[in-house]
């Protein structure tokens, strides 16, 4: 444990974040732009543990909150394959501007 | 230059490198497989900071469950060798200077802030039974009540990603 504080790992998740909101408006693949959901909920979690490991070193909070935000990750991530899985059936595409199916 | 703080920069390299490979491949597949590392690496950062069971189920759930889930996907809908179409090329200008300038913003609020850890005298490690037992407790700080709700969550996913995927035969 040398010098490396909170602010690396804080720089870091940051960087994670961004580059998954950039993954996010660039891509058009449906599949690829969960993916880039994925890393933005990542470097959520590398921030909940980064405070409890520096801040709150007695305290368990942040282990619970990133164990409830990786569970809530895998259902989104289930429900999110089940609707392209359904979506490509429908229109062989999986493409983000070929969804108009729910437009008036 | 510890050994400590080499292994967290390398840690960090293959999660970031890993995480800019996976938003920029044009191939679906190996954008999967690089998503694959980057959760790797983040896994290693847990183990850096000796949260071993954290560590463990990052493994577990994201590179058992949600790649592999995310592979099996991309085996269904598309060709994976094939290449995906190229970003409209103003969006994605636009795109990475939306992440610089967030990005900007949240270094220099990082910077600014001071934190202030609370250093108490109590038993700062982390063991999987205390983990257990805070989590199923009733009592001031225990989380019996988000576990139930995240169970029923995970059931209701369950149910829900059965329906919405069965495939409706339709009836002559």
């Amino acid at each position: 444990m040398s010098d490396i504080g909170l602010g690396h790992f804080l720089i870091v998740s940051t960087m994670l974040f961004f580059i998954g909101v950039y993954g996010f408006m660039t891509r058009r693949n449906m599949i690829t732009m969960l993916m880039s959901v994925e890393l933005i909920l990542n470097a959520c979690n590398i921030n909940f543990i980064a405070f409890n490991k520096f801040l709150f070193p007695n305290q368990l909070d942040g282990v619970f909150f990133t164990l409830f935000v990786i569970a809530i990750a895998a259902a989104e991530a289930a429900v999110a394959i089940a609707i392209i899985i359904n979506l490509y059936r429908n229109r062989k595409s999986i493409d983000a501007e070929d969804a108009d199916m729910m437009r008036l | 230059m510890s050994a400590s703080t080499i292994i967290f920069y390398i840690l960090a390299a293959i999660t970031l490198g890993g995480a800019i490979l996976a938003v920029t491949s044009p191939k679906i597949f190996r954008s999967a497989i690089y998503l694959l590392f980057s959760l790797i690496g983040i896994a290693g950062l847990y183990f850096w900071m000796n949260f071993e069971f954290i560590a463990a189920v990052q493994v577990v759930v994201y590179v058992g469950g949600i790649v592999v889930l995310i592979i099996f996907s991309i085996f269904l809908t598309q060709g994976s060798g094939s290449d995906m179409k190229d970003p409209v090329k103003i969006r994605s200008l636009f795109a990475g200077l939306a992440a610089l300038c967030g990005y900007c913003l949240t270094y220099y609020v990082i910077q600014r802030t001071e934190f202030h850890p609370q250093l108490e005298q109590g038993s700062a490690e982390i063991s999987v039974s205390r983990i257990g037992e805070q989590m199923l407790s009733t009592t001031e700080h225990g989380y019996l009540l988000p576990f139930e709700v995240v169970s029923m969550l995970l059931l209701s996913a369950m149910i829900g990603c059965i329906v919405i995927a069965i495939k409706t035969r339709s009836i002559k």
